[in-house]
């Protein structure tokens, strides 16, 4: 047990004083039935708090958090940009919460069109042909674009197709969701300038010409840098047979300014928690819709929202004739396609140009200030987000994970760090577009001042952070002492 | 760092130890449990599993990476260290003594020609 | 423009920080044609709206649902609304919460760990388990993730999961696209068509040393409690896993859980614990296990430990298993989870405690008895099912049950799910019927009595 604690847990609460939730009995005495006592349950081991101390024990928790509306959140690949707030109040209403997955269509009209008015923005917006708003998540959408390449190519008869190309800056997901749909990866590295290396994509797709299925990008990439043969890359891919996956995770830097689908890309997915402001969820729900293009539309999954002419209505469709099947229970996460929904009408075409335009000004500012002390080693422009590294600080005996925990001390949230593997010591910094030139320039002066600190006193970093509600954790003792359930005898 | 003479050292950071005309015993190097750091877990190979040079042998895990330990010549797995389960920091502590991996018995023992001496190892990474 | 907060002598100023004279100049490295074409389509979409438009908009294309408050509806089949006391959405509207990430940075995070440390234990403690993980996306998908995870205990040396019919439909349809690219192969326990239960004597016959899993869904589909103890045994004889399923976990607050029975892994959705039905998504899919397969879980898990000073702490743990570190030998490619809706299931149940949590389940119970033995005593229906159930059960009706549910509806009630949805037209007369504490007394006489009139207007 621990010296110290900064909050109980909730288990730690029972006995405080007595449960004061109320359960009515709407039925009443007149009716009584028995639960056979080979099914009853002994003892539910839940403890029993107030609800004034439920209330305290959570909204003490959530101070102990940092996030988006308490400060600035750079965090890189994730764009952590301002979530409205009328987002979360339209997602509250009744007449979208309380909707049940099998009420008749025409009785959730409205919800559905939604549905089908946000996958015809979507497609316009990627420049693809059919939108699913089905999976659940980025990488649920990229493992939904996987299994589509599969059964699209089984259906063609070319199963000797195998080999999903990886770029060695990708995203984990796109190596984990090509193996989850039975490719064998090969990892494609990059040049100097940090895009994907032609020779050595030339030299991959000669040796295996038809055993390619897929490649699998992200651009602009995780460097932030954006890939100029992009088009070269759709021939030479297009040229053995081969599919382009996007991996749209990243889109917040080419919003408005280039399209996967004009890019050449058969299969995209997007993050709507990211670049559509749906709210992160402190690590969920999200939503990832995937486009594909024309010919791979009758492999989508089940079901889709279409408009039938005849009866003026909006209605759930399943009948695509070479579907995946599902990904999922039910249709889609669908709060949250309301809410990127609103995002999208509100802004409108000229918004949504701007926020990419704005994404790209602001990194590219941050960029400029922070290359002074922490270069920049690929890229000269900048989509989205840039990538750092802290390996000037080695010889202070300072390493990325020092300057993050120290960032935390100056009231801003530390970068993504040690990715993309490709950079050593990697900060990885993503300020997005609602962000004020104010904001970026005290994040640029708080890497200054722990530049200096560094050079001045190393071991004070080491300790960091010293101003947040908790001290450096011992993550080696949480793996090898691993205790993931409360236990009471302690 | 130390590097003991008796060894064969691989390119991927494995040591080999003749301990038999036809058996070795395998681990990682003292570079390699330091670039690695503390070390939390270790998946150990099942016994009877036969392996070419180059199939993974085992994971080392630290927090934050998991590192293939790729068997440095072809065998069979005779002895595992299952000591490590509980105490995976011992390749930390004795990488080359109680921090040992596996027992393998070899297929070709003249596989072991094409790894390195310590001096030859040292200078790959740069010790020398 | 709203949400960027750029003053246009700001953006000059920061142009000649960068040294370029425009935002264009930031976007040379991007091909001319692909410009030209993302302009042209961006152009076309719509003018933007002020909040007040926005939100005028958003109301008319609400009203062109019905909600559950406005109808009276007894439909479950997988989604079970219940009550959501207003705890939940202010804890839950806490932009601390909601507006914060995946907690990578422990330190910064805490509030989020901590909560997810709690769900994890409440998790465990209410499936019987040893371990839970930090959510999943829903119950579809983690049952299919459950499945991986026994291929992976097996060393991937059985090929062939064994399924219960009375699985919710939609989970088989997910398992099976999971599962065609692992070659596994799928075979279904028959159920007996007079309990509603799985036909045990036939799952003997299924089970065999190939066999990597046998699952089973308790309440079931049909919304019968399943015999899981003769079925966990049946597939322990053959060394395969038990994989439980779940999708309305209130049950466990009065029924053993699988937990109970020797299960290996539970999965299921909470989705009726804190949250609204949402049209079936986001609910919180999650999954618990035993200490010993605590390595081969998919998703995020929170563990504690303690700060330099000794302070109680937690932070993400056993990251080995995951794709950012993993890549292509990852346990999943899992990513982000549901933690919002985690969130809400653990002050949900933190809410009600044992008291209210087994109180409320009996409640659950009860009304669906009342019910049961209400539409029973109505001539020419049938509850076919001998089966215990919770709080919800399958009717036979004398007429197209399709039939009854339109005309119902045209008064304002969704009696159930019809079948033939699910089963086609076999099940053209049978009715899924749900009932949780929404139902008032006279709810349910009122589907009596006005399913008593379908039926006799034929």
């Amino acid at each position: 047990m621990a010296d110290k604690i900064l909050e109980y847990l909730i288990f730690e609460l029972d006995g405080l004083g007595e449960s004061t939730y109320e359960v009515d009995d709407p039925i009443g005495d007149d009716f009584s039935v028995d639960v056979p006592e080979e099914l009853m349950r002994d003892d539910l081991p839940f403890p029993d708090v107030p609800e004034v101390e439920v209330v305290r024990h959570y909204t003490r928790l959530s101070q102990l958090n940092f996030s988006v509306d308490t400060g600035f959140y750079p965090l890189g690949s994730c764009t952590m940009k301002y979530n409205p707030k009328i987002h979360e109040h339209v997602a509250s209403d009744a007449r979208f919460a309380m909707l049940h997955p099998y009420q008749p269509d025409e009785d959730v009209q409205g919800a559905l069109a939604v549905m089908y008015h946000l996958s015809e923005l979507l497609q316009e917006i990627t420049g693809m042909d059919a939108i699913s708003l089905h999976p659940a998540a980025g990488a649920h959408g990229e493992l939904t674009g996987t299994f589509i390449a599969r059964a699209y190519f089984r259906h063609k008869g070319e199963t000797q197709r195998h080999i999903a190309i990886i770029p060695d800056s990708a995203h984990g997901t796109n190596p984990a969701s090509a193996a989850m749909a039975g490719f064998d990866v090969i990892e494609v590295k990059s040049n100097e300038k940090g895009q994907v290396d032609m020779d050595a994509l030339r030299e991959i797709v000669g040796k295996y010409g038809d055993e390619i299925a897929i490649i699998m990008l992200t651009n602009p990439n995780t460097l932030g840098v954006f890939e100029e043969n992009i088009l070269e890359i759709a021939e030479l891919i297009h040229g053995v047979g081969g599919l382009l996956y996007y991996d749209g995770a990243n889109l917040n830097g080419i919003l408005g300014m280039a399209r996967p689908g004009d890019m050449g890309f058969d299969i995209v997915h997007l993050n709507l928690h990211k670049t559509f402001s749906a709210p992160h969820g402190g690590g969920g729900p999200g939503s990832g819709p995937i486009g594909v293009k024309e010919h791979l539309k009758d492999f989508l999954p089940v079901p889709t929202v279409i408009y039938d002419e005849e009866s003026g209505m909006f209605k759930l469709n399943y009948d695509i004739p070479h579907s995946i099947g599902r990904m999922r229970m039910f249709h889609a996460n669908f709060l949250v396609l309301l809410k990127s929904y609103m995002y999208i009408i509100s802004l409108g075409g000229e918004g949504l140009r701007q926020v990419g335009r704005l994404a790209v000004l602001n990194a590219n500012y941050l960029a400029a200030k922070v290359k002074k002390y922490f270069p920049i080693p690929y890229g000269e422009l900048y989509k989205h987000e840039f990538v750092a590294t802290g390996k000037v600080l080695k010889d202070q005996g300072v390493k990325t994970l020092d300057i993050a925990k120290r960032l935390i001390d100056f009231g801003v949230h530390p970068p993504t760090i040690y990715f993309p593997l490709i950079v050593s010591e990697a900060l990885m910094i993503e300020p997005t577009e609602t962000e004020t030139k104010y904001n970026l320039d005290m994040y640029a002066a708080a890497l200054e001042t722990i530049f200096r600190e560094a050079h001045e006193n190393p071991e004070m970093l080491h300790s960091a952070p010293n101003n947040a509600p908790i001290g450096r954790l011992d993550d080696v003792k949480a793996v090898k002492q691993l205790k993931v359930v409360y236990t009471e005898e302690e | 760092m130390n590097f003991p003479e008796n060894l064969f050292y691989s390119e991927e950071h494995e040591w080999v130890e003749k301990i038999g005309p036809k058996k070795v015993r395998v681990g990682i190097t003292d570079h390699a449990q330091s670039e690695l750091g503390d070390i939390v877990f270790v998946e150990l190979p099942e016994i009877g599993k036969e392996l070419t040079a180059g199939d993974t042998l085992a994971v080392v895990e630290s927090v934050k990476s998991a590192a293939d330990v790729y068997s440095p010549v072809s065998g069979k797995v005779i002895e595992v260290n299952e000591e490590l389960n509980d105490r995976p920091e011992l390749i930390n502590e004795d990488p080359y003594g109680d921090g040992w991996i596996a027992v393998l018995e070899l297929e070709d023992p003249s596989e072991l020609d094409n790894l390195m001496t310590a001096d030859e190892y040292k200078r790959m990474i740069g010790e020398e | 423009m709203r949400y960027t907060p750029h003053r246009p002598n700001e953006i000059d100023e920061m142009l000649r920080t960068i040294g370029v004279s425009s935002i264009d100049d930031l976007f040379k490295d991007i091909p001319e044609q692909l410009k030209e074409k993302a302009e042209g389509a961006f152009q076309a979409l719509s003018a933007p709206m002020t909040e007040k438009e926005l939100s005028f908009y958003m109301d008319n294309l609400a009203d062109e649902n019905y909600d559950l408050f406005e109808v009276v509806s007894f439909m479950g089949a997988g989604v079970y609304p219940h009550y959501v006391p207003s705890v939940v959405d202010t804890i839950s509207s806490r932009g601390e919460f909601y507006t914060a990430y995946t907690p990578y940075q422990a330190e910064a995070s805490q509030g989020s760990l901590h909560v997810s440390f709690e769900w994890q234990t409440y998790i465990a403690r209410l499936t019987g388990m040893d371990v839970a993980n930090a959510s999943m996306y829903d119950a579809g998908s983690a049952t299919a993730e459950a499945v991986y995870m026994a291929i992976r205990i097996h060393r991937g040396k059985r090929n062939k999961v064994i399924i219960a019919s009375t699985l919710h439909p939609e989970i088989k349809e997910v398992l099976k696209t999971y599962l065609e690219p692992k070659g596994t192969i799928i075979e279904e326990i028959r159920y007996d068509k007079e309990t509603g239960r799985i036909d045990v004597e036939h799952l003997k016959d299924l089970v065999d040393e190939d066999t990597l899993a046998v699952i089973v869904q308790s309440p079931n589909f049909f919304g019968i409690i399943e015999d899981e103890k003769d079925a966990v045994e049946i597939t322990h004889e053959k060394g395969a896993l038990y994989i439980a399923t779940i999708l309305e976990p209130l049950a466990y607050g009065l029924i053993k859980p699988a937990g109970y029975y020797g299960a290996d892994i539970v999965v299921g959705d909470a989705i009726g614990l804190g949250n609204y039905p949402a049209y079936g998504g986001p609910g919180v899919g999650f999954l618990a296990t035993r200490s010993k397969y605590i390595r081969q879980m998919p998703g995020r898990l929170v563990g504690e430990t303690t700060d330099v000073e000794g302070t109680r702490g937690y932070v993400l743990t056993l990251q080995t298993r995951e794709q950012h570190i993993r890549r292509a030998k990852a346990t999943s490619n899992i990513t982000s989870n549901h933690f919002l809706m985690a969130l809400r299931a653990t002050v949900y149940m933190a809410l009600l405690g044992r008291t209210g949590f087994k109180k409320l389940a009996y409640v659950n119970y009860k009304i669906a008895h009342y019910a049961k033995e209400k539409l029973e005593a109505i001539e020419g229906v049938e509850v076919p099912f001998s089966g215990p159930f919770f709080n919800e059960f399958t009717v036979k009706l004398p007429v197209s049950a399709q039939h009854v549910f339109d005309h119902m509806a045209a008064e304002g009630i969704y009696p159930g799910v019809p079948l033939h949805r699910f089963f086609g037209p076999a099940y053209e007369n049978y009715m899924l019927i749900a009932t949780t504490e929404l139902h008032s007394k006279e709810d349910i006489d009122g589907l009596a009595s006005h399913l008593l009139e379908v039926i006799k207007n034929g």
